[in-house]
């Protein structure tokens, strides 16, 4: 009697005291490479957002859809792929680098390399033309 | 450079820029061209509308040009498609098969016995997985796949009457 | 009758507008003084309609009048008052309306504080601001007007957008244009002084209280904005590199630059032109962010309902301004002299190298943002360029930049020499290395990255140290007194620079060691996420003004000892029928509790999610303490020298 009050009270103890909570996933190590990779892929029905952060009923059919290649056992890589052959680089956050994509990459090296080198050049220019004067400089 | 001519270096990227811009203004952002165009239509085998004994797969078809029109009860836009979509199934032009995206059968039933059916039969995809390897993003969306099982095109959103006289009909009327 | 006369008030303000343009450049090209007051008073009788305008349209939505069909679609009975007053912005034609408006306040503001401005030049700034007026006024009136009627009148209106319906929303968008277009009072001395040849140090000066304040205005709204979204999205991110985004942020870019290389061309009458393209560039990449959101030629995430009709206006009046404006720098550029000689290594040279990176970052920006439009104008496909891009190629342009901020402050107008600088600063330097390296290790997760972030911040915090120091260090009397009586100018700089290093701070601690979880919680269950227990008391039904929500109660606890109470709310907003997370946070100096209700998961269940974001108030509070540097450096007292002679120009 004893003992099956024990069993009803311990089946019952979640109720009453509370139980630790439960990740959504069931693994932790899938969920968070499932986070890393869906914050790279781009929602295509929303306007802009990631696929991590978008709950549209299609972004969260892809979630499921690569939590089970990630259980399949498949690379990263494999799985962008694989969402690439569906949707085109669109679904891509981070483009790919290819001949239409290598402005984009290199762009801002290309920026900043010729924002400094003009002003190097100007500098220099400039101070040929003008003449070195001596009044004493002042702090700010 | 002449020493003047630099000078004009901010003007002329503007005005690259603005090029840019206007072509720009005729483009939709939200439109995502396929990459499935000219490969072959992903294979899958689905149970039909209205007949769960029966099964569909693109394979059935193989030999025979043909659409097929990705559709929900819940899309409005679908709607809008619909009677031209009849007008299509009336004139017999070319087989229309409907990928019901899910959806549960009666409420895809239901919008087919009120509005009328043009398709020559409908595979439903109720979880939505044929739908991933299809690409689909949007419903309503159309393939157009020809004989040898080949995407040849795709259109995204409801099927206008201009989309079916200049584009899919020339084509449809080419592949066969 | 109100919506009517606002109507009509905007016609007399286009009318008077054209009357300000046409009057002060009339009156500089033939220095009539009349023709010139003429042009201020129609500046000031702009506002007055503009304002006008603006009230009437702000009576509508007070009064509910869903005959008006701007308000109909952006508001309902039940919203509450300051949502409906909000909700004035909360649309395409609105927000153009409060552009307008925030235009004409700027208008009239440079006409109150510009007496001491020679009149000429004056009259052509004015005429300038009133061509831009113009333009925007046209717009609204034909082709996005808020005052068209609905006939018949609709019985409610269709709410504003649930996500609209918060604080953020009042606050945000004025103080975004306040800064947005502010710019516009740079751009009108830039071309006033292209106009009149006289690029000059005391122009500098003016042009920069002018900038001063409107960057202000723009960095406290772009961090208002980033707030609102950490809280609102309920997925606590803060920055997304939206096209929206980017567009507030290029002008920030380029207005920080402006601001460094004004003072350049005040202290030491250089680089005017590079000065003056700035002044150009930095509100026309405001002007090219409202045409971006407005459009449709981008995708986002804020854009509005959008028009390629409206597209083809903005971008024919973009052509217009800028193209005007970069046609007569090509024509007037030449002319200009070239100012004070200084060395390859100097305070000059190094300002000048940070320009040269935040403007190259803009550039890069801009690249990314447009990036997808231009490939898809040339028919090369279709790609996506989002967070990912923009953090690998964002971090290590500002690096340098941030670098040469620390050295920046030490090096003297002119010349200076570098091994003297590395004997001032390698104390700060070895400092700043070795915590940015151990302090991770200490903290329990050590990557490169958030060593390198850790590196920048420490690196500005001791620079700014050992500049006080070697300053306070001449001084007599208390320390206090001697920072209190440290140059306006100087401590602004400081309290700006910390203000970096305090985001770089936040940024790089909630980067790293930011903790998420995502559970599964029925009432009753307690999670543990970092060193918090997070107790899922209960769940109850609340109704609001315009929705209905369940409101969960979290406790929080920390070795047993209470910490806070949360209550994550998931709203229906009963309109539109659209589901609202309304995230609870408790923010803290080191640590933000953050807690946002997910879907039901099954009868009792829901999803859960808690971050711990560390630092994460820092972002915000660093946006603050720039924006109050600003300030601080406005009341410099060279600034402020102005102000007499404007009284004195008032007696005369």
């Amino acid at each position: 009697m004893m003992k099956k009050l024990m069993v009803i009270l311990l089946l019952l103890s979640p109720l009453l005291v509370g139980a630790e909570a439960r990740p959504l996933g069931d693994d932790p190590a899938i969920e968070a490479r499932l986070k890393s990779l869906s914050q790279e892929l781009r929602c295509l029905v929303c306007q802009n957002q990631t696929l991590a952060d978008s709950s549209a009923p299609l972004a969260e059919d892809l979630r499921r859809e690569i939590r089970e290649l990630i259980t399949k056992g498949m690379t990263d890589k494999e799985i962008t792929d694989y969402l690439v052959a569906r949707y085109g680089d669109f679904v891509r956050y981070r483009p790919p680098m290819k001949p239409q994509t290598a402005l984009l990459w290199v762009g801002p090296g290309l920026l900043l390399l010729a924002g400094l080198g003009g002003l190097w050049f100007t500098l220099r220019k400039r101070n040929a033309q003008l003449p070195d004067d001596n009044e004493e400089g002042e702090e700010a | 450079m002449k020493g003047s001519m630099k000078f004009l270096l901010p003007l002329a990227i503007f005005l690259i820029l603005v090029g840019f811009f206007a072509a720009g203004l005729k483009l939709d952002p939200r439109e995502v061209p396929s990459p499935l165009i000219n490969k072959p239509a992903p294979a899958f085998r689905l149970p039909q509308l209205g007949a769960a004994d029966k099964t569909f797969s693109p394979e059935d078809m193989r030999g025979q040009v043909w659409l097929l029109n990705v559709w929900a009860s819940w899309c409005s836009a679908c709607r809008e498609e619909h009677p031209l979509l009849m007008e299509m199934s009336r004139q017999n032009a070319v087989p229309l098969i409907g990928l019901d995206y899910k959806d549960t059968d009666a409420d895809a039933n239901g919008v087919l016995t009120q509005a009328g059916n043009p398709y020559k039969l409908v595979a439903t995809d109720a979880d939505g997985r044929v739908g991933i390897d299809y690409g689909v993003y949007g419903v309503p969306e159309t393939y157009v796949i020809d004989k040898a099982g080949v995407i040849r095109y795709k259109q995204i959103g409801p099927i206008t009457e201009e989309a079916l006289r200049d584009k899919i009909m020339p084509l449809v009327k080419g592949l066969q | 009758m109100i919506p009517e006369l606002g109507q009509f008030a905007l016609i007399l303000a286009l009318l008077l507008a054209a009357a300000q343009s046409v009057f002060s450049f009339t009156g500089a090209a033939r220095h009539n003084e009349i023709w010139m007051t003429a042009g201020v008073s129609s500046a000031r009788g702009q506002f007055f309609f503009t304002g006008m305008a603006f009230l009437c349209l702000g009576y509508a939505f007070y009064a509910n009048d869903f005959s008006v069909l701007y308000v109909a679609s952006n508001s309902n009975s039940a919203l509450p008052l300051q949502y409906r007053l909000a909700a004035i912005w909360g649309g395409h034609e609105g927000s153009m309306l409060l552009w307008t408006t925030t235009l004409a306040l700027w208008t009239v503001a440079v006409t109150v504080f510009s007496r001491h401005l020679p009149a000429v030049f004056r009259a052509r700034l004015l005429g300038t601001m009133g061509l831009i007026s113009i333009g925007f006024l046209a717009f609204i009136l034909f082709s996005s007007n808020p005052f068209d009627r609905l006939i018949p009148a609709a019985m409610d209106g269709r709410d504003l957008n649930p996500l609209l319906q918060d604080p953020g929303m009042v606050f945000h968008p004025p103080v975004l244009y306040m800064g947005y277009v502010g710019f516009s009072v740079a751009f009108g001395f830039a071309i006033a002084a292209l106009l009149g040849g006289e690029l000059s140090p005391e122009w500098a000066r003016w042009t920069r209280t002018w900038t001063t304040v409107a960057w202000m205005f723009l960095t406290v709204g772009i961090a208002f904005g980033s707030k609102w979204a950490y809280y609102e999205l309920g997925w606590g991110g803060w920055w997304f590199w939206d096209a929206v985004e980017n567009a507030s942020f290029m002008p920030w870019l380029v207005g920080t630059a402006l601001i460094h290389s004004l003072a350049v061309t005040e202290k030491r009458d250089a680089f005017k032109l590079w000065t003056v393209l700035l002044a150009i560039f930095a509100f026309s990449l405001s002007l090219l962010g409202t045409f971006l959101v407005r459009s449709g030629v981008l995708t986002s995430v804020h854009a509005f309902a959008t028009d390629p009709k409206r597209g083809l206006f903005i971008l024919a009046f973009l052509a217009l301004v800028i193209g005007g404006a970069l046609t007569l720098f090509a024509l007037r550029a030449p002319r200009v002299g070239l100012g004070g000689r200084f060395g390859m290594v100097s305070r000059e040279s190094f300002l000048l190298t940070n320009n040269v990176i935040m403007v190259a970052a803009a550039g890069a920006v801009m690249l990314g943002t447009l990036y997808p439009l231009f490939l898809d104008a040339l028919g090369m496909g279709k790609i996506s360029v989002g967070p990912p891009y923009f953090d690998t190629v964002f971090v290590p342009l500002m690096m340098p930049a941030i670098f040469l901020m620390g050295l920046a402050i030490f090096a003297r107008w002119k010349n200076t020499e570098l091994p003297a600088l590395a004997i001032r600063l390698k104390w700060a330097f070895a400092v700043s290395v070795v915590t940015a390296l151990i302090l991770p290790l200490v903290m329990g997760k050590w990557t490169p990255l958030i060593s390198l972030g850790l590196l920048m911040a420490l690196w500005i915090l001791t620079t700014a140290v050992v500049s006080l120091r070697e300053r306070l260090l001449k001084r007599q009397g208390s320390w206090l007194t001697a920072l209190i009586n440290l140059p306006r100018a100087y401590q602004g700089m400081i309290v700006a620079h910390l203000g970096v290093a305090a985001f770089i701070t936040g940024v790089t601690m909630v980067k790293g060691y930011e903790v998420e979880q995502d559970l599964r919680m029925s009432p009753g269950d307690t999670a543990q996420v970092g060193s918090y227990q997070f107790r899922f008391d209960s769940i109850h039904d609340e109704p609001g003004p315009n929705y209905t929500a369940a409101r969960a109660h979290f406790s929080v606890t920390r070795n047993g000892n209470p910490v806070t109470v949360l209550e994550p709310e998931k709203r229906m907003y009963t309109v539109q029928t659209m589901p609202m997370t309304e995230a609870a946070i408790e923010p803290g100096l080191v640590n933000d509790l953050y807690v946002s209700l997910g879907e039901p998961v099954s009868n009792q269940a829901w999803a859960v999610r808690i971050y711990i974001k560390p630092f994460v108030q820092w972002i915000w509070a660093g946006c603050l303490m720039m924006a109050a540097g600003g300030f601080l450096a406005l009341l410099d007292p060279r600034y402020r020298r102005r102000n007499k002679d404007q009284q004195e120009g008032e007696k005369a």
